[in-house]
């Protein structure tokens, strides 16, 4: 009881001081909190967000690290960022190559969602915007090489004739046909990644903002 | 009438083995899912769904998520706040000390530091938590993202044990250490803004602990020692007044009950906050 009233009684330069004294250890302590938390958000390319997510400079803030997304996934083909991966901790994602979104027609994993992180103003899965496709290895794929008559991608894109094409193209003598990614049809599921026979796939599910041929619809 | 006779090992430690118990019931319900396709409780301590029908959601996560500019949808909110309510009724910080998996890392650190008499202990303000609180919301608003679950070390232990552990014992393990050697009580009674929060509902709610039988209180200290908020006993069992309350009303206590446990002359009870 004494004690306390002591403290209490704090003459106007000891106020003073306490208060510099608290302001200024929140803000070291905040700008380190924030500096992670901040850098700790930036997602790498490989890792995609489940269908719905909300931009990713919002979903940080929208997502509560449940992992509802992830238990109602039938695929189990979302998984939770774990503590020192390189996905914000506690946040849903999927690498396509290992398990590609099946894009279930009820998209489960949107009607878990508590918050709108996974938005539901997505009813049809065939407007999900996960990432889109592009083909980074031009010259491993077998199509194009002219190894194989591969078109392993064609076949495993569930939107098969319009997201991806197999278009003729010539060089010189010789023809080929390369896979064609058209981004309006293409959800970003990663079917096409996972389906690549190439040892490192040939096609790769990227976020929207980082596929080249695709710059014109970038905000 | 006071009851002298000697007190069996289960009276002497019943709250703390129903605490247990309750942490750990709540943390297996969670994981019969994972390991048993049994999915009464889904989610998370970040937010959960019971038996596919009840949405809870931790307030201090969904406030982070408001401060960060969000608007918060539906069954987050419904969520947020059934379990205000509830910690409302059974006690604020009731989460800390029956609910959090991290209750029990601290608690073995103090068990290990009183057994091995490490007595240094940094002081650091108890207010200190209301200001990291703060500070996370602060930062939660700059920066966009819910600003304390990029370190909260309760949602990484319970997110690892349900969903995968990754690194995170790394951080449990840091404040296992800090609560050994650094500090005493270090985490769940200076720093934890999760704690802090839990205690601002605990300022006004209903189940409280009471030194009811105060005039028998042989000054022993037991309660003192084994409480770890111990500032909240004193207004309840040394009154400057005679008759004062012996509620104890301070948002810092957990109603762990420990003191019921420890005190032989039987002082304290459950009551509600109005005796």
């Amino acid at each position: 009881m004494h004690m306390s009233e002591k403290h209490n009684k704090l003459n106007r330069r000891q106020f003073i001081g306490q208060c510099a004294h608290t302001v200024g250890s929140m803000s070291i302590l905040g700008l380190l909190l924030g500096s992670y938390a901040r850098q700790s958000a930036s997602t790498p390319a490989r890792a995609i967000r489940p269908p719905g997510a909300i931009a990713e400079e919002d979903f940080t803030g929208a997502c509560v690290r449940c992992g509802l997304c992830v238990r109602d996934c039938p695929y189990d083909t979302l998984k939770l960022a774990e503590f020192g991966s390189d996905v914000a901790t506690g946040t849903p994602y999927f690498i396509a190559r290992d398990i590609p979104c099946e894009m279930c027609e009820d998209i489960p994993c949107v009607a878990a969602c508590p918050t709108d992180a996974l938005s539901k103003d997505l009813t049809d899965i065939r407007d999900a915007d996960m990432g889109v496709a592009v083909l980074t290895g031009p010259d491993t794929c077998y199509s194009v090489t002219g190894v194989a008559h591969c078109r392993a991608c064609y076949v495993a894109c569930p939107i098969q004739g319009e997201a991806i094409t197999m278009e003729q193209k010539r060089v010189g003598n010789r023809i080929y046909f390369e896979p064609t990614v058209h981004a309006q049809h293409c959800t970003g599921c990663g079917k096409c990644e996972q389906g690549c026979v190439t040892e490192e796939a040939s096609i790769k599910v990227l976020p929207r903002h980082l596929a080249k041929h695709d710059a014109g619809n970038v905000v | 009438m006071i009851d002298t006779t000697e007190r069996s090992l289960w009276q002497r430690n019943k709250w703390l083995l129903l605490r247990r118990t309750t942490q750990f019931t709540i943390l297996f319900l969670f994981l019969l899912g994972p390991w048993f396709g049994v999915w009464w409780l889904k989610g998370n301590l970040a937010s959960s769904l019971v038996l596919d029908k009840i949405s809870l959601t931790d307030p201090f996560i969904l406030l982070q998520s408001l401060a960060s500019g969000h608007a918060v949808a539906q069954p987050a909110v419904i969520g947020a706040v059934t379990i205000f309510v509830f910690y409302f009724l059974v006690g604020g910080r009731v989460y800390c000390s029956w609910v959090c998996p991290i209750n029990v890392v601290t608690d073995a650190a103090h068990w290990l530091r009183n057994r091995l008499k490490l007595n240094l202990s940094w002081s650091v303000k108890k207010s200190t938590r209301v200001w990291i609180m703060l500070t996370a919301l602060v930062v939660s608003a700059v920066t966009g993202a819910i600003a304390w679950e990029a370190v909260n070390p309760i949602t990484m232990l319970q997110r690892g044990l349900v969903f995968g552990m990754g690194l995170a014992w790394v951080i449990v393990l840091a404040v296992f250490l800090f609560d050994l050697v650094v500090t005493r009580r270090g985490w769940c009674s200076h720093l934890c803004p999760v704690g802090a929060f839990y205690g601002l509902i605990g300022k006004r709610s209903l189940v409280r602990m009471n030194a009811a039988e105060r005039t028998a209180c042989t000054d022993c200290g037991d309660c003192f020692r084994v409480c770890p908020e111990p500032h909240v006993i004193m207004p309840a069992l040394k009154p400057a007044h005679d008759n004062d309350a012996s509620v104890i009303l301070h948002g810092d206590c957990t109603n762990c009950a420990r003191c019921i446990d420890v005190c032989e002359e039987r002082v304290f009870r459950f009551s509600t906050r109005f005796g």
